[in-house]
Formats: C-alpha cells, sequence, structure tokens
C-alpha cells in the first residue's frame, strides 16, 4: 500500500474483491440465523434487551461510585488496580509490570481494548513479545493484519488464505485446508507458549463492582490458560465496563452471546476475584487490573452520547448491518469498525478523523434493532453528523465543525431565502423550470449526480398548476 | 487539578448532571424453566447439543461406569484430587481392583513443580460444584485441594455432579448457594469441550482447553 487510503477509497476496494464479499457475507448471514435461533421468542427477548439497557443504565448512573467500589473490593481481594486517562499510560503500565517480571513476551486473550491501546505495537516495540492466542487472533497476528470483526477478527479470511499463512509463517507447517487440522497445528503451537509464559494479559467483559469479580467469556480455553497458567495476570478494561451486582451477570451473560454468537451460554464462562490464596496450588500469584478512560469520561459527561457506553462489544451490530457486510471490517480504518464503531470511533478519535464513518450509513435501523442494549445507533449518527456541522465554540464532541463549510453554509442561507420570500421563490422557480435541466454536473453536483438520477424540473411548480386548477391556497 | 489519573477520571465523572437510575427489579423465572425433576434431562439436552457427553447414573454404579470410560479411551494416565471425596472414592476402587484401568496421578505442589506432569497427563477428573440447566453448563468452584488446571489443561475432563446440585438457571444457582457472600478465587461455568469457529465459522473442538468433556450426573 501507498500512503494512507481515504475510507471512500478502502470501502471501493472491499467492494470490489469478490472473496472478501463472499467470506463476509456467508459468515454475516450464518451470525443473523443462529441469533435468531436463540432469540426466537419475540417478546422474551425484548423484556430481555430492556433490561439489559435497564442494568448498563443505573450502572452508568453510579458509575463513579461503583468504580470505587470495584476497586476497594478487587484491593481487599488482592487484586491491585492501575487507572490510565490514555492508552499511552495503559502501556507503560502494563510494560512495567512486565519488565518488573524480567519477562520477554506477554501471552494474550482476546481483547478489544488492548487493540485500541496498540498494545502489541507498544510492547514489541520494546522488546516484549505479544502472542495472541485466541485462534482468529492468533491468525491475524501471523499475518501481521489487525480484527476485522469484534468477535471473529480472521472471518475475512477463508481456509485456504489460513492455510497458506499456517504453511509459510510457521516453519515445518505442511500445507493443508482441513479445519480440524488447522486447530491442531494451532494447538501445539500454542500449548508451547502456554507452558513457558510468564505473564498473561486479558480483557474484560464485566467487572462486578459488589465483589470485586472479572467475569470473562470465552469459548476455546485460552483465556483461562492466560489468566491461570501465568505468575501474573494483567486484565485491561474500558471504566464502562463495571456492572453493581453479580445478579446483574445471567441477564448480561445471556445477552452477550446470544447475540454474539448465537450461543445459550459460552463453552468457558470465567470468574476471577482473586490471585492465588496461601494453599492454593495454581493461579497466578499476581492479578493487576488497568482501568482505561481514554475519552470515555468526555463521552460520559453527555447524557445522550453517554449511551454510546452501554454496549457489551458483542459485535452484533457489524453482523446485522448492510454496510459492514458488504465492505467488512477493515475497510473502516478504525480499531472497531461497523455500527458501534461509527460512533465510537468519532467520539474517542475526533470527528476531524473519524467524520467519513458517519455518513457511511443509510440510517436503515437494523443495528439498533437487535442491539442488546438497545443502543440508539441511529440517533447518535444524526448527533454526530451535527456536531460535524456545528458552529458552537464548544461541544462534547471532538473535532465538532470540522465538516461546516462556508460555501455550504452560503448554500443553505439561500435556500432559506428562496423558501421565506414568496417573490424569490416564484422567481427560483420560473429560473430552474427555464434551465434547470441544462445545469451542468460540476462540483458538488458531480458528485451528488454519480450515483443518481438528475432531477428532471417541471416547467410550472405544483404550487402553480394547482392554483389553476382552483385548489385553495393555503 | 487533583494529582493522580484515578482522581482525575473519577472527578470528570462525579463532575455531570447523572440522576441516579432505579435498579431494575428482579428477574421473573424464565417461562421454560426446567421442573426439578427435568432437570437432569434437560442439562444432557443441552450439554450434548455442544458436544460434551453426558451419563446419568446411579450413585453407587458411578465409578464402575468411570472406569468403562477410561478403558474404552485407552486412557493411562488419570489425574486427579487426592483429598476430596471423589479422590478417596477412586483411590478405595483403584485399591479393591485396579486391573486394566489408568495409573492414578495425584496433583502434587504448586504447578510451578507440576507443569510437566500437568501437560503430559491424559485425563483429569473433578467435581462440579453444581450445573445450570436451562442453557446447559457445569459450575465448578476449584479448591485448593482440586485446582484450576485439572479442568483445563488434560486433553480429556470428566467432572462428576450429584443431580440435586443441578439448578433450573443461573440466578437459582446465585441466589441458592449465596455466590456474593463468599466468592473463591476462582469461579467457573462450562458447558462443554474447547472449541472456536474462527475459520470459516466451522465449529472444531479441543482447540486449546479439554478436547473431551464427560459428565457423570449421579442420580
Amino acid at each position: 500500500m501507498t500512503g494512507p487510503e481515504s475510507f471512500e477509497q478502502s470501502a471501493e476496494r472491499a467492494l470490489a474483491d469478490d472473496q472478501l464479499r463472499k467470506n463476509f457475507a456467508f459468515a454475516m448471514g450464518s451470525f443473523i440465523v443462529k441469533r435468531k435461533a436463540v432469540f426466537s421468542d419475540e417478546a422474551e427477548t425484548e423484556q430481555l434487551r430492556a433490561r439489559g439497557q435497564a442494568i448498563k443504565q443505573r450502572a452508568l448512573s453510579r458509575l463513579p461510585e461503583l468504580l470505587e467500589e470495584l476497586e476497594a473490593n478487587c484491593t481487599r481481594n488482592g487484586i491491585r488496580v492501575h487507572w490510565a486517562e490514555t492508552p499511552a499510560v495503559a502501556n507503560r503500565i502494563v510494560l512495567d509490570i512486565v519488565n518488573a517480571h524480567s519477562a520477554t513476551g506477554v501471552i494474550k486473550g482476546k481483547s478489544m481494548v488492548s487493540e485500541e491501546m496498540h498494545l502489541n505495537g507498544y510492547l514489541a516495540a520494546h522488546g516484549v513479545e505479544p502472542i495472541e492466542t485466541d485462534l482468529g487472533e492468533f491468525i491475524i497476528q501471523l499475518n501481521g493484519e489487525t480484527p476485522s470483526h469484534i468477535i471473529v477478527p480472521a472471518i475475512h479470511k477463508n481456509k485456504s488464505q489460513i492455510a497458506h499463512i499456517f504453511h509459510e509463517k510457521l516453519p515445518g507447517t505442511p500445507y493443508t485446508e482441513e479445519v480440524t487440522e488447522l486447530n491442531a497445528i494451532a494447538r501445539r503451537t500454542l500449548r508451547r507458549r502456554f507452558y513457558e509464559a510468564a505473564v498473561g494479559v486479558s480483557g474484560v467483559n464485566f467487572a462486578v463492582a459488589e465483589t470485586g469479580t472479572l467475569c470473562l467469556v470465552e469459548n476455546e480455553g485460552n483465556g483461562r490458560m492466560c489468566t491461570t497458567l501465568p505468575a501474573v495476570h494483567i486484565a485491561v478494561m474500558g471504566l464502562e465496563k463495571v456492572v453493581e451486582k453479580l445478579e446483574d451477570l445471567p441477564p448480561l451473560l445471556r445477552l452477550l452471546t446470544g447475540s454474539a454468537t448465537g450461543q445459550l451460554v459460552t463453552t468457558y464462562v470465567n470468574l476471577i476475584t482473586s490471585p492465588r490464596r496461601p494453599g492454593e496450588k495454581d493461579g497466578p500469584q499476581e492479578v493487576h487490573l488497568v482501568i482505561l478512560d481514554n475519552g470515555r469520561s468526555r463521552i460520559y459527561a453527555d447524557p445522550q452520547l453517554r449511551q454510546t457506553l452501554q454496549c457489551v462489544r458483542c459485535g452484533t451490530c457489524l453482523n446485522h448491518c448492510p454496510v459492514y457486510t458488504r465492505i467488512g471490517g477493515h475497510a473502516y480504518g478504525f480499531v472497531y469498525p461497523g455500527p458501534i464503531g461509527q460512533i465510537l470511533n468519532p467520539q474517542v478519535e475526533g470527528l476531524e478523523k473519524a467524520a467519513p464513518l458517519i455518513t457511511a450509513s443509510s440510517l436503515c435501523g437494523a443495528c439498533e434493532e437487535v442491539c442488546p442494549v438497545k443502543i440508539p445507533i441511529t440517533a447518535l449518527l444524526r448527533r454526530l453528523r451535527d456536531e460535524s456541522y456545528s458552529r458552537a465554540p464548544t461541544s462534547a464532541v471532538p473535532g465538532h465543525g470540522c465538516r461546516s463549510s462556508l460555501a455550504e453554509r452560503l448554500a443553505w442561507q439561500g435556500w432559506v431565502l428562496v423558501n421565506t420570500r414568496p417573490w424569490l421563490n416564484r422567481m427560483m422557480n420560473a429560473v430552474l423550470g427555464a434551465i434547470g435541466d441544462f445545469l451542468p454536473p460540476v462540483g458538488p453536483l458531480e458528485r451528488w449526480m454519480r450515483f443518481r438520477e438528475e432531477p428532471k424540473f417541471a416547467g410550472r411548480s405544483l404550487h402553480r398548476r394547482l392554483k389553476k386548477k382552483g385548489v385553495a391556497d393555503e | 487539578m487533583s494529582e493522580t489519573p484515578r482522581d482525575r477520571i473519577l472527578a470528570r465523572l462525579r463532575n455531570v448532571p447523572r440522576p441516579e437510575l432505579p435498579r431494575p427489579p428482579s428477574v421473573p423465572p424464565p417461562t421454560d424453566a426446567p421442573a426439578r425433576g427435568e432437570r437432569a434431562a434437560r442439562l444432557k439436552s443441552r450439554m450434548e447439543a455442544v458436544r460434551a457427553e453426558v451419563h446419568l447414573v446411579p450413585s453407587e454404579a458411578w465409578l464402575e461406569r468411570l472406569k468403562e470410560i477410561l478403558t474404552v479411551r485407552k486412557v493411562a494416565t488419570l489425574l486427579y484430587a487426592p483429598q476430596t471425596a471423589i479422590g478417596e472414592a477412586l483411590q478405595h476402587a483403584w485399591e479393591t481392583d485396579a486391573a486394566g484401568s489408568p495409573e492414578l496421578v495425584a496433583y502434587a505442589g504448586p504447578v510451578e513443580t507440576f507443569k510437566e506432569r500437568l501437560f503430559a497427563v491424559e485425563a483429569a477428573v473433578t467435581a462440579a460444584a453444581g450445573a445450570v440447566a436451562d442453557t446447559g453448563a457445569l459450575i465448578l468452584r476449584p479448591t485448593a485441594e482440586e485446582p484450576r488446571l485439572m479442568s483445563l489443561v488434560p486433553p480429556i475432563h470428566i467432572a462428576v455432579l450429584r443431580a440435586e446440585e443441578i439448578f433450573a438457571s443461573l440466578d437459582d444457582a446465585m441466589r441458592a448457594g449465596n455466590w456474593p457472600a463468599d466468592m473463591p478465587t476462582n469461579m467457573l461455568l462450562i458447558s462443554g469441550p474447547s472449541k472456536t469457529a474462527d475459520i470459516e465459522l466451522i465449529l472444531a473442538f479441543g482447540v486449546h482447553g479439554p478436547k473431551e468433556l464427560i459428565v457423570l450426573v449421579l442420580e
């Protein structure tokens, strides 16, 4: 690749890639069917979603108190809690812990927050080898890629592409497209890593304030390996992951796994409350929890935008999005792809960087129909669109007003003028009726008309024709 | 300006209007919650749907069934926890008749000195502290005597569960066991053998954890 692509360019490239589109169309279609199978009772599902929304909104309404309670209970249990305002600080905290144990590598369970921190690159740059152990993450790490999906990070690859990656990147590996054999190769390769590792890094699905418990869900067992075998476990979480009580978990787990993969429950639900206690034979001697802000407290300040923080990262909005399904995750160019990424990235990284994302939506609302915690994604997209044109001196969203332009403002002022002055309106209609069809497609018109039919202007306006027929003018 | 990142983050969060919302009311029991007599059957069907193997056996016959399971698979080494009820029963049974049965391996000492043996052993047997019928999952509560890695590292995990410990739902299990008052170092739900669908959503088993999960439900 030469230089960074624009979102438009990368989307066009993705659309032209037949293999990629087949891979995504098949996988997303399957996810939709699987989700539907576990949420077949519509009334019950609606009840469950309302409950999920209420639990997360309640937790957010007490966020600072719950974070303090979580910290106090974790500390009491022997988990060391660290706070980071930025990814840079969070990375530093992780590196310092790794260095304190003179570890040369870490084994990692799947974590989107660690992607947000770009932890792997940071560790590698400081001489620490990060080893992804989730099969999908393992595949894309071998190939030097980032996740294209929150839940199934290598879903953009088919098995023959993966067979090539294994054959080329893992010395002594014969070429095979047998999925069971590919799994066996990953198992063999990573078992050795699990055996040797001194530090494990994981994410957190839910952190329970009441008991100071970290809840992690997974299917492969690599998460348990990373959090049980090494002497040190470092968990990283966004500060919105805290929930109030243990009893909040059953409905949230049901929503998360049902929405993510159409499972009633994952293979493993891991509840971690402390490091190894005296007399116990395994488990890490040290457990660290890194709580990351990275713009979340700013998002929190705005009651509407705050709803973004309800997200449980199930990825079902990706699976149901007609845009995501056609272009895949990489085209977005940000850590979080799909609808959730379209509302989250602009708020975290700023509209000046992420504004192209907010218009890549038809606002069809498929995402919010299935969102397990009922985030009003389309309303938030519209809000962010407004913010991108806002000329207010301050805003809750960084980079606000980045799309505001003089030409556009003048055009709208003109529009207001011709629609509030009857004589001007009549004149405009007469002019457009006469020459409208001959307007040359230049400037913004050219872009507009590239994918649309040219408008046909009537010789006389509807208003005038009706008046002539004697319809009362209101 | 406050001093630590912690203080600054918390100050920012506190500093906004945020009317406290009520806790959502307690959950109504799920409409499909199985009655006591149906729970074992529900658990079996749910867990077998995700490739676990579930045997409903009379309490007095479980050791015999265990031996059969091990013999069929030609298991040579079996990891166990000597200081538990299951461990004692195993020892006793093996003392009586160990012919054709695998060698018993005790989880001796901390993992740091036991790792090599742990990664070589073929199967492990542990207790399940309970189970959840509606979604189909075992509840494990590893202890000092019965450590965490027993249910993770060996390729075959056999769990022994008493039928009366099967709860209708996870909510029920939490309430009955008063979980918030007594969380152990680690607690788990396990619904089947380790699996992944990361390649083309094709389901494959035994990617990192056990390739087989066998449950003996003692009735």
